[in-house]
């Protein structure tokens, strides 16, 4: 018989949404374990490798859906550890958004004044910064002078990667191995640790169910740590309150797997998926319109040749962020690496005569790689997401021994979603083609629908709950003691950027858990400092 | 790679390379390469290894190879049919298909609407991962080893310690005007 442990505190994932509050209700005084999925990997253990099974396919995830595809973190640190580190606020008009629902979608209590406290919290703790011009990489400057040469704005955008010791490789969805990108490994969770809290990797729930003590236990399945298609021995964590931060495309789906045992989930686990709207355009740039147009040289006398060169966007164009235009009309524009293989198959040949993801064209257009520059839309899609039947385990079928596998999301734009879209295509390709400077297609949803890095909404936060599968405390309707405070909580698309975002709702939603905790008799206390041990994210917050 | 350099059914190889030349065409290897079409200067998914990335185990497609090979095999008999080809029987019928009509099969194989599009996409996705990515060697020793995908791409070499890092990165100066509605962190209002 399997032996059942038992803690304070269960947390689901290891990302933003897990590693804050893990910190926190460590800090406290709570018992703390968190269960991740993916493996543990630090520093130089994340390579600068395609080959599989190198960290670049060991900690990212790739779930193909009916008409969606999500990319997200698998490992601890979550999404921070294969993120960008754009770290942008959300506009204020996003908190405004009603959506297709009649209503608005962010609960009463949330509006842009009232988050920043929380986003001033994460910024302290990570750190965030403003980023300058001497250090924006050439793809960031092309995007940039390309808009000003199209009578548009750009800005360098906030950022958590510290640029003094970046060296600009492009690796990060790989893991920064110089530590320059300052992901959940670097603050957050080795301050949790400090406290007590336990993380183990490899552990993949399945499902949660209940305990006679008004308690939860949680079920998980150990996943082999180089075939992830093989699962070996289960086992079961008993405790007092339980947060789910899996990740938007794994909690509805380890919720929707506890149903029979846990009672009936909210409407909304599983529904109103966001791909936060996203989309993207890859130019090809004509060198030397890039010299005698917008007067670009690097010091070795190319104008531009520099693609590779950099770390991930750098460099948005926040023109459309505009509250009085229409909703689903709003997006923002953000120069963007993606690395080979992924990040080129839907890239599609310009002029092309024949086929343009694949072929004689496409291979043309691959000679001119570091000539590429691709564009990523983030506009307001239309909550589209359902989630079908969860599949046996985990949150989809694993098709490669890492990183590839088919999730039961589908997702079919609507109007709304398409035309934002269309407006952002139009766009991009006014600014990028002026004057010859280059020829952009948008990439294919023929292959594997839309795609997006940000999945949200799954299982979000709102006041009505018709539409909303969580309270503005994020506790989950009708089972209380769970709370979600990844990505699947936000209520939809951001139009920029979300992990700050998230990462500032999770810092919100600690005091609410940690009443929650105190409430079921765990001994806890709120208003730790900063992971580094800063005061003034702390003392702002416990003055409101 | 000759194709008979394979352990395996040395059709089935020929077939996989013609798919994989398909997605990203290349030279003929030599005189008489039936697989590869030889429309695109340069070497292409084969050259670069599609074969070998399709039959490694970890991508989840090497079992699958010989039902995809026949399948694909019956797809060009058809295509065939319906275009009033005649194939030759020496070769396997999608690899006796002139590059056009492989290229129109693929296209209507991997389309939208297509029931069995899901797999022909996996295997172009592994076909141009080995061309852009070599995704079944080290990326520092295939740039060493002249990987014909990493530098028809013109991906950089490394350092010599195989890792990357760019010195020289950035213009160095404002390049546009910033939104007038920026805070003071840098974010949008």
């Amino acid at each position: 018989m399997t032996s059942i442990e038992s803690t304070d505190v269960l947390i689901i994932g290891s990302g933003f949404g897990g590693a804050i509050p893990a910190y926190h209700l460590a800090a406290g005084g709570a018992r703390v374990t968190v269960l991740e999925r993916g493996p543990w990997l630090r520093g130089e253990e994340f390579d600068h490798d395609f080959l599989l099974g190198s960290s670049y396919t060991r900690i990212f995830d790739f779930v193909v859906g009916d008409g969606m595809s999500v990319l997200g973190g698998n490992c601890v640190g979550g999404g921070s550890v294969v993120y960008f580190a754009t770290m942008p606020r959300a506009p204020r008009f996003v908190f405004e958004r009603r959506g297709s629902i009649g209503r608005r979608m962010w609960p009463t209590s949330i509006s842009r004044d009232a988050l920043e406290p929380w986003y001033d919290r994460v910024a302290e703790a990570l750190p965030i910064t403003r980023q300058t011009w001497d250090k924006i990489p050439y793809a960031g400057g092309l995007f940039a002078a390309a808009c000003q040469h199209a009578g548009r704005t750009a800005n360098p955008a906030p950022s958590a990667v510290d640029v003094e010791m970046c060296t600009n490789c492009n690796w990060m969805m790989a893991g920064c191995r110089f530590d320059a990108k300052r992901s959940l490994l670097l603050n957050y969770l080795p301050a949790a640790l400090a406290h007590g809290a336990e993380i183990r990797p490899l552990h993949e729930v399945q499902r949660i169910s209940h305990n006679a003590d008004g308690g939860y236990r949680v079920h998980y399945r150990i996943v082999d740590g180089e075939d992830y298609r093989i699962l070996h021995d289960e086992g079961a964590i008993d405790a007092k309150l339980v947060i789910v931060a899996a990740g938007a495309g794994a909690t509805p789906v380890i919720l929707q797997r506890s149903e029979p045992e846990l009672g009936t989930m909210p409407h909304a686990v599983g529904r109103y998926f966001s791909g936060n709207g996203e989309r993207l355009n890859t130019a090809v740039f004509d060198e030397d319109r890039v010299r005698d147009v917008l007067g670009l040289s690097r010091p070795d006398g190319r104008a531009y040749e520099a693609y590779q060169i950099g770390r991930g966007p750098t460099v948005a164009s926040w023109d459309r962020l505009d509250g009085s235009l229409p909703e689903f009309e709003r997006y923002s524009l953000e120069q963007l690496y993606f690395p080979p293989g992924l990040g080129t198959i839907l890239a599609q040949a310009p002029d092309a005569s024949g086929p343009t993801w694949f072929g004689v064209d496409k291979k043309e257009m691959l000679r001119r790689w570091q000539s590429w520059l691709t564009i990523f839309i983030m506009s307001e899609d239309d909550n589209e997401g359902v989630f079908g039947a969860p599949p046996e385990t985990g949150n989809a079928h694993r098709f490669s021994q890492q990183m590839l596998g088919h999730g039961p999301l589908s997702y079919r734009p609507t109007e709304n979603t398409r035309r934002g879209w269309a407006l952002a295509d139009a766009d991009i390709k006014d600014i990028l083609e002026r004057d010859g400077l280059s020829r952009v297609e948008p990439w294919t949803n023929d292959l594997v629908g839309a795609y997006t890095v940000h999945p949200l909404a799954s299982c979000r936060i709102g006041d009505d709950p018709a539409t909303s599968a969580l309270d503005d405390r994020h506790e989950l309707r009708g089972h209380p003691g769970i709370f979600v405070t990844d990505g699947s909580a936000v209520p939809g698309a951001l139009t920029v950027n979300p992990a700050f975002t998230i990462a500032a709702l999770a810092e919100r939603a600690v005091p609410a858990i940690v009443r929650a905790a105190q409430e079921r008799g765990v001994s806890v206390s709120y208003g730790a400092p900063s992971p580094d041990g800063s005061t003034s994210g702390r003392r702002a917050v416990l003055a409101r | 790679m000759r194709p008979n350099d394979s352990e395996h059914d040395p059709e089935r190889t020929l077939v996989l390379e013609a798919f994989a030349d398909t997605i990203i065409p290349g030279e003929k290897r030599f005189p008489g390469d039936r697989s590869v079409a030889g429309v695109s200067a340069g070497g292409g998914a084969v050259a670069a290894g599609a074969v070998e990335l399709l039959e490694n185990p970890a991508g989840g497609l090497a079992e699958g190879l010989d039902s995809l090979v026949f399948s694909l095999n019956d797809h060009a008999r058809e295509y065939a049919v319906a275009h009033d080809l005649e194939l030759d029987p020496t070769v396997p019928p999608f690899v006796a298909l002139p590059f056009d009509h492989r290229t129109a099969l693929v296209a209507d194989l991997t389309g939208p609407d297509h029931p069995e599009k899901q797999m022909w996409v996996g295997l172009a996705l592994f076909s141009n991962m080995a061309f852009d990515s070599a995704a079944h060697l080290r990326t520092s020793e295939a740039l060493t080893a002249g990987h014909p995908g990493l530098l028809t791409i013109g991906y950089e070499q490394p350092q010599a310690d195989g890792i990357w890092r760019f010195e020289s990165f950035s213009y160095g100066r404002q390049l546009a005007d910033l939104h007038p509605d920026t805070t003071a962190t840098g974010s949008p209002a």
